[in-house]
């Protein structure tokens, strides 16, 4: 868990009591979001909770690894809920709940499957908003320091002096 | 430590930026007793300063002013702002550069004879040839100790280079090797063997990969004889009613301006900014910019047909570990228009790290044919295609006046529009680099498109005649006898190998020239 995220230490139970709505894998309560293991929650104070989760599931839409747990996905969409950039990302979702609602579904998040979502967002895919999203996600995604290990990508390594000693040239199958 | 020089010193050789050009210049001009004044845009960073992190140091080297960019290439599209991928820093771009110092092949420099009339494409000889350069070349080898030249041994193959070989070989490719890299494979010239750390592109921590910015620079520096000052960005250069240039204008890392008087000025800024200079000088002598009476400064940009192939297998390749492109064919680099087009190209291995992956493997892209590819990130592997690109008149650095920098003045616009010959010869690689690895039992391949510009070449190119181009054999401006070019932009044609060696032996080269014309009193 990142600096910019919470343990709130809660039970799961707590949480989903304080908890006004639940989707597949995230609660929304008054201020916050939260993982519904209640691994992890973050609290909101620009946006509303239901667009932080909405913002959320987009982020996993654009860059879907089965493997990356939402936390991750959370700690990288966080910064947007300030104040300059809240209208930005509220009219935007917004957008987002209205296609979804066009081709009859609830809302965004109440749309099941992900080939629905990723069908509205590709109908979206030249507009600043999406635009805006998924160019901050390569690096607030992928720029992770705790993601990497998920990749096994190793990162820096010249304080273990460098790979001649570690493993450069281990292939074994070629 | 290097004397300082005063700003009214106009005994003294100002060398314009501190790269694999300017900063060997300065420290050759410096051994042979010559007075020289280094202004460098950018700060000094040492290994220990080098950050493995690939945003971290992009953010501390990569030259980051403003710049914008049109034409049809795809970094117009996918990086409008970031044309280049250089770095602003003591040393230039040889702190970022992966080492690779290949020899131009004879018939490069004679491309307009070799190749002859090719419809759009600029050619021209240059007006030296291999013969006259290959003391110079073995001069730059050993300066930057070219692994597999002199008796220096080859680097070990690592990771990547184990599969880009097999696959290599099962193509029947015979020119395949660890590569002639400027990276120690055994301690060489005070500077320790290669550890295999990966991380080429940040700045070698060891210093196992030569940078002119903990080799040249601090040497010439010792002698006394030169003085680099840091964060000074030239803005101008100066001329009297002569038509010879009398010494620059820069503005100093509080923005202050100075004027630092000269009687020999070189540039060497790269080949966007070196031409943006020449531009910005211009005056009512030289309306259309210092030294372009034939109006090819600033045209010719050429910045090599470029692009990655990387693949995945079912099994894990770990590229990142070790030297990030010590791999190599050569077999494709030959003259042969059979293919389709003239000119050649080398396959190089490459390796970036997870996040640089995530922004260049297929820039814009997103969704699952995207996320599963770097899913699979830990089982692949990558190679670089460097290929000679054709100059264009149309390919050039203009000033933009609707875009400013930080002083004030006309940011560079970088045009660029690939030529049908670069395409049909990207073609050919992306279909041959996908070959290489499916023959390696490759489960996906990935064409991926070329990333912002590290060779930049041409904008102000060598020519026989004046009318042709803007410096002679020597790298001295046709107009202005006092003002030199010193970096790739001199480049007449591209070639297809990575163009830092042959900057490194024309900058030995020019010091010769210079010192020797000094020393005559013809300067």
């Amino acid at each position: 868990m990142t600096k910019t995220m919470e343990r709130r230490g809660m039970t799961r139970r707590e949480l989903l009591t304080r908890s006004a709505a639940v989707t597949a894998a995230l609660m929304i309560g008054p201020n916050l979001v939260a993982g519904v293991s209640g691994a992890w929650a973050m609290e909101v104070s620009h946006v509303s909770p239901q667009t932080m989760a909405t913002l959320i599931q987009m982020a996993r839409d654009i860059y879907p690894h089965d493997h990356v747990a939402d936390d991750y996905y959370a700690v990288a969409v966080k910064s947007y809920d300030n104040a300059d950039q809240a209208a930005m990302i509220e009219e935007g979702i917004a957008s987002l709940n209205s296609a979804a609602q066009g081709l009859g579904h609830g809302s965004y998040l109440d749309t099941g499957w992900e080939r629905d979502r990723v069908d509205i967002l590709r109908a979206m895919e030249a507009s600043p908003f999406f635009q805006t999203i998924r160019g901050g996600l390569v690096t607030s995604l992928y720029n992770q320091k705790a993601v990497w290990p998920l990749f096994g990508y190793e990162g820096e390594s010249y304080s273990k002096g460098g790979y001649i000693d570690r493993g450069f040239d281990d292939i074994n199958w070629i | 430590m290097a004397a300082p020089f005063d700003l009214n010193d106009d005994t003294v050789v100002v060398v314009i930026g501190t790269g694999a050009g300017g900063g060997v210049l300065s420290n050759e001009l410096a051994q042979k007793g010559v007075s020289v004044v280094a202004l460098e845009a950018g700060g000094r960073y040492l290994p220990d300063d080098y950050i493995n992190d690939e945003w971290e140091s992009f953010g501390q080297l990569a030259w980051l002013d403003k710049r914008t960019t049109s034409g049809d290439w795809r970094v117009a599209k996918d990086f409008s702002g970031l044309p280049a991928w250089i770095v602003k820093a003591v040393g230039g771009t040889t702190t970022h550069w992966a080492g690779a110092s290949l020899r131009f092949q004879a018939h490069e420099f004679k491309t307009k004879t070799t190749y002859g009339d090719v419809q759009g494409a600029n050619l021209l000889d240059w007006p030296i040839d291999l013969a006259e350069m290959e003391p110079w070349y073995e001069k730059a080898e050993t300066k930057l100790g070219v692994t597999r030249t002199g008796d220096r041994a080859g680097l070990p193959g690592n990771n990547n280079y184990k599969v880009f070989e097999a696959g290599a070989k099962a193509l029947g490719y015979e020119q395949v090797h660890t590569g002639r890299m400027a990276i120690n494979s055994g301690d060489y010239d005070d500077r320790l063997a290669c550890q295999q750390t990966g991380f080429c592109f940040q700045g070698c921590k060891w210093g196992a990969k030569w940078s002119a910015a903990y080799t040249d620079i601090p040497r010439g520096e010792a002698t006394g004889n030169l003085e680099v000052r840091e964060h000074a960005h030239v803005l101008k250069i100066e001329h009297d009613a002569s038509g010879k240039v009398t010494g620059v204008l820069y503005a100093d890392k509080d923005g202050n301006q100075h004027l630092q008087k000269a009687r020999v000025v070189c540039v060497a800024g790269n080949s966007i900014e070196s031409p943006r200079l020449l531009l910005n000088s211009a005056s009512a002598m030289f309306p259309d910019g210092l030294a372009n009476s034939s109006g090819q400064v600033g045209r010719n940009y050429m910045r090599h047909m470029t692009g990655s192939v990387y693949a995945v297998f079912d099994k894990p390749v770990r590229m990142w570990r070790g030297t990030t492109m010590a791999g190599i064919v050569q077999d494709e680099a030959k003259y042969d228009p059979s293919r389709g087009f003239v000119g050649g190209y080398e396959l190089e291995t490459l390796a970036l790290g997870l996040p640089f992956m995530a922004a260049f493997l297929d820039p814009g892209g997103w969704g699952r044919e995207f996320t599963t590819a770097l899913d699979s990130y830990e089982n692949m592997a990558g190679l670089w295609i460097v290929g000679e690109d054709m100059p264009q008149e149309t390919n050039r650095i203009t000033l933009n006046h609707d875009a400013k920098d930080q002083y004030g003045l006309p940011a560079p616009n970088v045009h660029f529009d690939d030529h049908p010959n670069d395409i049909a010869m990207r073609k050919h690689a992306y279909e041959r680099g996908m070959a290489l690895y499916d023959a390696v039992g490759a489960t996906r391949t990935f064409p991926t498109p070329p990333y912002p510009s590290t060779h930049n070449l041409g904008t102000n190119r060598m020519s026989e005649k004046a009318r042709d181009g803007v410096v002679n054999r020597w790298g001295q401006t046709h107009d202005v006898a006092n003002l030199f070019v010193s970096d790739g932009s001199q480049f007449t044609t591209g070639a297809a190998e990575n163009p830092t060696l042959t900057i490194v032996a024309l900058a030995i080269r020019q010091a010769d020239r210079i010192a020797s014309e000094l020393s005559k009193g013809n300067l």
